[in-house]
């Protein structure tokens, strides 16, 4: 099947080659190029055998698995709460009824106030913006540092700063209220950014070294010829050419900032109460009688902005956890 | 193709730049009219020692060339030169200045990178000028200097360009035009052309030596290029392991090399060896190939040859001819193995004394392989060399 269908692709492309005679040795290098690309990327599979609907299943099985709770979290949502008490909670909402989000957003009981979770989100905003934009300046230039400027006890330093990326967040916890209380910043928004910063660190800076180590160190050395210092060069030749790791990064510390529950809980005070903590309080009021729906809509609305940044980014995150995980 | 006009004038670079400032005083003993100059260097990587006692000293106006396979610390050499690499002691004096502690732009050095290293997210210009931006010149200077350059490596057209709009041996040129600007005595050049295909190779190894010859700066050059050492130089320094084997014009090297290694690494096919052993004779010393007996009467020993000593004997393809045998040299027969044609020669392959043996000879030849051929060498074009030590005798 391949076969032909390359051969049948073939004569115009050679015509075309016999036409442009003059770009003859780019025009002679494509139809080649084709077909290697659609061998590699294999022909289709002529029979369905065992194996492969197996594998299909497989693949179904585990898609539906992740898909179903989402699927029932945005049809709960919508449903009325009659609905809810009565029916399946796979049957379709009779109407479209938008009341449960537009109670979770601004009027749903979080504890004593029942403003709705959205003070959580400018709180989660307010949180993030600053936490993402200072964790990612540290780690570039503490990555740019440690793979240019080699200083004695570099890759120690490297080492124990990577350490503290595989402790658990628990042990520190007390000891940092500890030290915040002391200073007086324990429960402040400033409190909640340091230690998003903190935390972030280690693989902030694990993501840029490992960029910057790929880049060729002859470009560093040229900058020093021309007579750069330390930020110059990090300002205007690395900087510059850190695009895709920037984008990378950005994606890492939105997602784990705002996914963060317990240090917006221990840290942030309970006027910086980020939305996952709000979330929770929603979600957990005691009193009355449980509201699926709002519930429902207001975990939706939670996720929102991780899912919107996968949807965005989509292959610059894979790219991200490549960054990560691969190169040591 | 640098610009052949001459009607801009090319000031000698650097002039006004280093030579104003007060010379530190005192002890300027060797070398005192030396460009650059190194002295006693050595350098590690932890407990490796790259480079032991290494002292050289290079010319105002000269082109050095450090030629050696890789890893034998040329490029090192380079970098400690340029200030990019601490050194563990010794000393580097350029211009007459101790500039062993000195940062790299404080040492009057321009530097050519094998990747040419631009800065990827300027256009040429600001690439070129980038380092006169930090110096804060004013922008009449650099622009000025700019200018120059780009006209000197016919840039003109390419300076809105970004590097990667560029072929190969325009990114050189910009990169060769990024060190020119600096306005120095001194230039480092790190394989400047092993990046590019063989064609541009030589183009560009023209342009440099034109170069070097329109403005007269000192160059250092590094190479594992024989062919690149040989045309550029007006010294060549052979390295291995750190060590410069030997340092000299590419003639002198070529025609006597001190050693075994610096023999077998210039020439190209190289030189063929054969393990053999001194005997004197009745008419003077021979060496003895297996069953072959070379008579070296005409050959000029370096060192009174030691008798019965094992030796290798050493003759380069290029000094063997085939068919008249002239007065006093020595002559053989041998079955042809395999011929290679390369245009203008042809590498026939035939073996003395059981070993291999190349000859260079015309392309026109019409030898076939299996043929028995007679062929014939001046033993005062060989090399003979002491087993034990590997030096030249």
């Amino acid at each position: 099947m391949s076969i032909d269908a390359t051969s049948s692709r073939e004569p115009p492309k050679g015509a075309s080659a016999l036409a442009f005679r003059s770009g003859s040795a780019d025009d002679r290098a494509t139809p080649s190029r084709h077909r290697e690309r659609s061998a590699t990327r294999g022909r289709k599979p002529r029979r369905l055998t065992i194996g492969r609907i197996g594998l299909y299943g497989f693949v179904a099985v585990a898609a539906a698995f992740f898909l179903l709770p989402a699927v029932v979290m945005v049809l709960t949502s919508l449903k009325t709460m009659p609905e809810i008490r009565e029916g399946s909670i796979f049957a379709l909402p009779e109407s479209f009824d938008l009341t449960a989000w537009i109670k979770a957003w601004s009027s749903a009981c979080t504890g004593l106030d029942c403003e709705g979770i959205r003070v959580g989100f400018w709180n989660s905003v307010v949180i993030t913006v600053p936490s993402t934009i200072a964790s990612i300046a540290a780690g570039a230039i503490l990555g740019y540092a440690l793979s240019f400027w080699r200083v004695k006890g570099a890759d120690v330093l490297f080492a124990i700063l990577l350490l503290g990326a595989f402790l658990p967040y628990q042990i520190f916890l007390y000891p940092m209220v500890r030290a915040f209380s002391m200073v007086g910043l324990y429960n402040t928004l400033a409190c909640i950014v340091i230690v998003h910063v903190i935390f972030g660190l280690p693989i902030m800076t694990l993501i840029f070294r490992n960029f910057y180590a790929g880049l060729p160190v002859e470009l560093f050395n040229a900058a020093r010829v021309d007579g750069g210092g330390f930020f110059r060069i990090f300002w205007n030749v690395m900087l510059p050419m850190s695009t895709p790791i920037l984008i990378v990064a950005a994606i890492l510390q939105i997602t784990n900032i705002w996914n963060d529950f317990i240090l917006g809980l221990v840290f942030a005070g309970r006027e910086n109460l980020p939305m996952t903590v709000q979330l929770n309080n929603v979600v957990n009021s005691t009193y009355g009688e449980r509201e699926y729906n709002l519930n429902m809509a207001a975990t939706i609305l939670t996720a929102a902005v991780p899912l919107l940044v996968y949807f965005v980014s989509g292959r610059w995150f894979v790219r991200g956890i490549a960054a990560g995980a691969v190169k040591g | 193709m640098i610009a052949e006009a001459t009607t801009h004038s090319t000031p000698r670079p650097g002039a006004g730049d280093h030579s104003g400032k007060a010379r530190p005083g005192g002890a300027m003993a060797a070398g005192e009219d030396s460009s650059v100059s190194v002295r006693d260097l050595d350098i590690a990587f932890g407990a490796h020692k790259v480079i032991a006692g290494l002292d050289l000293e290079i010319s105002p106006g000269e082109f050095l060339v450090l030629l050696g396979p890789s890893g034998c610390g040329k490029s090192t050499l380079l970098n400690a030169i340029a200030g990019l690499l601490d050194i563990s002691d010794g000393e580097i004096w350029i211009d007459g200045k101790n500039v062993t502690w000195a940062e790299p732009k404080d040492r009057g050095i321009g530097m050519v990178f094998q990747s040419y290293a631009l800065y990827p997210r300027m256009s040429v210009e600001k690439n070129l000028s980038f380092g006169l931006r930090i110096a804060g010149l004013p922008k009449s200077e650099i622009e000025a200097r700019v200018k120059r350059v780009a006209d000197l490596l016919q840039l003109d057209g390419l300076m809105r360009r970004r590097p990667s709009e560029l072929s190969g041996g325009q990114r050189q040129r910009v990169a060769i035009g990024r060190a020119l600007v600096r306005n120095v005595d001194v230039f480092l050049f790190d394989e400047p052309l092993s990046n590019l295909d063989a064609k541009l190779r030589n183009e560009l190894r023209v342009e440099i030596k034109k170069l070097h010859q329109r403005l007269g700066n000192t160059m250092i050059y590094v190479t594992h290029d024989q062919v690149e050492a040989m045309t550029l130089a007006d010294r060549i320094a052979v390295m291995r392991g750190g060590v410069i084997q030997q340092l000299g014009a590419p003639k002198d090297i070529y025609r006597r090399p001190v050693n075994r290694f610096v023999a077998g690494f210039i020439g190209s096919p190289g030189m063929n060896f054969f393990d053999g052993a001194l005997r004197s004779g009745a008419d003077g010393p021979a060496a003895e190939l297996g069953d072959v007996r070379v008579p070296l009467s005409r050959y000029d020993f370096a060192r009174p040859p030691k008798a019965d000593g094992a030796v290798v004997f050493g003759i380069r393809p290029e000094h063997i001819g085939l068919g008249e045998v002239p007065e006093g040299h020595f002559a053989c027969e041998g079955t042809v193995d395999l011929v290679e044609a390369m245009g203008a020669d042809t590498i026939v392959w035939t073996s003395l004394a059981g070993a291999p043996l190349t000859i260079r000879t015309d392309g026109e030849t019409e030898i076939r392989p299996g043929e028995t051929i007679r062929f014939s060498f001046d033993p005062a074009n060989a090399c003979v060399f002491d087993t034990a030590t590997d030096l030249r005798l």
